[in-house]
């Protein structure tokens, strides 16, 4: 236990606020736990989920990505035109377009950082404008409602009985979910992702290709946006260019809240799910609980910096009755 | 000739030269493509619309000169504008006298320093990354101010704030003196004073600061705090200008302060930065904006146009380091 809290703190910690949060809402809410709010739960979170994987992995090598929110509205654009163009598509054609812009748009990203050097967060913010510069431009901000049916209707995946099913972008999620698990846990490109992170001259002298672990970085974020934003137009049934600009900004927080390390070299699957989770409960739960939807983003502003106050004092000490200083002001 | 740009190099930074040849080279680009770039008109238009973006972006300048951020500061600025709506309208709306105003913009500064001194101090004492910190405080303030004005617009102001707004003075307009004033105040804040000095040393490294005595915490608190009033001048501007307060006003500004700090040569880790090459930075977006404007493309190209030009400047600043010491040679 207490190794797991010294390797696992953050999630730990999440983990307790949730499952209070969690037991205290089955409580005051009765349809709280049913089938049809769990359903609409998990399906609202996904896409949030699939672009907090994919963040989670540039975090982990020290990076940061404002732009993957902008890039998956791009996606979205662009693989809507191309398959109106080839006549409707399918999943499949779907996936691979979306896969491969999103892919495409983080190379961008990664070649401008690997390629001059410059801090992500600088290029990111400038291809954020960049790229939603000219998709408004290039669109007019017009949307698209002239969808294939295949891209729009409802797939039940796990039915829940009559109060819903766990529709496919749940299914895209958990995917998503061990894909990066696999790519972080389980490969040695995983572990030199965590090394580059943790400290990339140390890496490098290593032995770890340093540019190649910039491009699967922001290759795989590109990717989850892509796949993200697919699945997006599964949900919304249309393709609005400023739809979900902001969205970047609540998933940076809920993967950072979920134990990923803004500097890199920690983080995980698991943590990004707990985060992006957290924040969905507290709003699902004030919704159940009839609070007027003004007050929501008090509420949630509320529990971040609670939740960051909480997550900075120090646990594990506490439980095993050590010292320890843990983090500073101003580290990056 | 030589002492004296080695000096100007030292007071205002050496970005600035640079930084002048493109506002230069802008401005005599639009005006040999583009008629009535070069009118009284134009430069008017561009020094009304030049001070909200210039006030937010100081008010972002100080926070990453600490190695931070300051994401809130349009939420900061909106909530202060409310606060100073809500005293004008207490008092009459369209009636209330010139000491309502002068109460209702120290009360607005209070705002706006207090929300900032909260989030320095999360950020100080109990470590919270910066990103995070300012994030929750963003959120948690939006949707403060989403609360109390259930997200409609407070308008209905005295006639006299039209001459803050859209007058001159010896033809100057009043805003941009404003900023003129507050950015040679920032200046000599965070050149010429301990706090300033404190400030970059705590950019450069936390730990050796808090080792050579200085007070970390609270300066660091004090650096939002301030970032907090100059965002709460903002919001009174921006209220001025365009006789109405509402939540989001300008949130797609956010991001384009960032850009304009990095474009000024401010260090994304901190530590380093200066307010004129930010203040030069400043004028080449709207001259970029007000230019594009007149040829007649959308607000949204010049976003775009501003993201590229930022990758520009930064891949010629980190790929030719070479080219600027030869530069430096050739100057002497």
């Amino acid at each position: 236990m207490r190794d797991y809290l010294r390797t696992h703190e953050g999630e730990a910690r999440i983990f307790v606020v949730l499952a209070l949060l969690t037991a205290f809402l089955g409580f005051a809410s009765p349809s709280f736990f049913s089938a049809g709010n769990f359903a609409s739960l998990m399906n609202n979170s996904a896409v949030n989920v699939i672009w907090a994987v994919g963040l989670l992995v540039v975090l982990i090598t020290g990076g940061i990505d404002i732009s993957f929110a902008v890039a998956a509205s791009v996606v979205q654009y662009l693989t809507a035109l191309a398959l109106l163009a080839l006549g409707g598509g399918n999943w499949i054609l779907g996936l691979l377009f979306a896969g491969a812009f999103g892919i495409a748009i983080g190379c961008i990203n990664a070649a401008l950082i690997a390629g001059f050097r410059i801090i992500s967060i600088v290029v990111t913010i400038a291809t954020f404008n960049a790229l939603f510069g000219l998709l408004m431009f290039a669109t007019s901000g017009k949307s698209i409602y002239d969808l294939p049916d295949w891209w729009t209707d409802r797939v039940a995946v796990v039915p829940l009985g009559a109060g819903g099913a766990l529709a496919l972008p749940v299914a895209a999620m958990v995917a998503a979910m061990a894909a990066t698990w696999f790519l972080i846990s389980r490969t040695t490109t995983g572990r030199q992702l965590y090394a580059f992170g943790d400290n990339p001259e140390g890496a490098r002298r290593a032995g770890v290709a340093t540019v190649k672990m910039q491009f699967i970085a922001y290759g795989w974020m590109g990717l989850m946006a892509g796949v993200g934003g697919l699945m997006q137009v599964n949900l919304a049934q249309e393709v609005v260019p400023n739809a979900l600009i902001g969205r970047e900004l609540d998933v940076l927080a809920a993967v950072v809240l979920g134990g990923a390390r803004l500097g890199g070299g920690r983080g995980s699957v698991f943590g990004c799910f707990l985060g992006v989770m957290l924040v969905a409960v507290v709003q699902n739960g004030l919704n159940l609980l009839g609070v007027s939807p003004y007050a929501f983003k008090l509420v949630i502003g509320l529990t971040i910096l609670a939740a960051i106050s909480f997550s900075n004092v120090d646990l594990a000490a506490l439980l095993a009755g050590g010292s320890r200083r843990r983090g500073h002001a101003g580290s990056h | 000739m030589l002492v004296l740009t080695e000096r100007f190099g030292r007071v205002f930074g050496r970005e600035v030269p640079g930084l002048l040849g493109l506002l230069a080279l802008t401005v005599v680009g639009f005006g040999l493509t583009t008629p009535h770039f070069l009118s009284a008109a134009n430069f008017d238009s561009i020094a009304f619309q030049l001070p909200d973006l210039g006030l937010l972006t100081l008010a972002m300048l100080a926070p990453i000169m600490s190695g931070g951020i300051n994401l809130a500061v349009i939420s900061t600025a909106n909530l202060s504008g409310l606060t100073l709506a809500w005293i004008l309208n207490m008092n009459g709306g369209p009636q209330a006298g010139v000491f309502a105003f002068v109460v209702g913009v120290v009360a607005s500064m209070a705002v706006g320093g207090a929300s900032g001194a909260a989030m320095g101090a999360t950020i100080a004492y109990f470590g919270a990354h910066p990103i995070l910190a300012s994030l929750a405080m963003m959120i948690f303030l939006r949707g403060l101010g989403e609360f109390l004005t259930h997200g409609g617009d407070i308008s209905g102001f005295p006639d006299f704030l039209r001459e803050i707004g859209h007058g001159s003075i010896l033809g100057f307009p009043v805003p941009m003196l404003v900023f003129i004033a507050a950015a040679i105040l920032w200046h000599v804040l965070l050149a010429k004073t301990r706090h300033g000095f404190s400030v970059a040393m705590i950019g450069s490294n936390p730990q050796a600061s808090e080792y050579s005595g200085i007070p970390v915490k609270r300066s660091l608190t004090l650096v939002y705090a301030l970032s907090g009033v100059m965002c709460a001048l903002a919001g009174i501007i921006m209220l001025t200008r365009f006789n109405s307060v509402r939540m989001g006003h300008g949130e797609a500004l956010l991001l384009v302060t960032v850009l304009a700090c990095f474009l000024g040569g401010v260090d994304p880790f901190g530590g380093f930065g200066r307010v004129a090459p930010v203040f030069v930075s400043l004028l080449i977006l709207q001259t970029l904006s007000s230019g594009l404007n007149l040829l007649g493309a959308s607000q949204h190209l010049s976003t775009a146009v501003w993201g590229l030009f930022l990758i520009a400047v930064m891949v010629v600043r980190s790929a030719t380091p070479t080219l600027r010491s030869l530069f430096e040679s050739v100057m002497r």
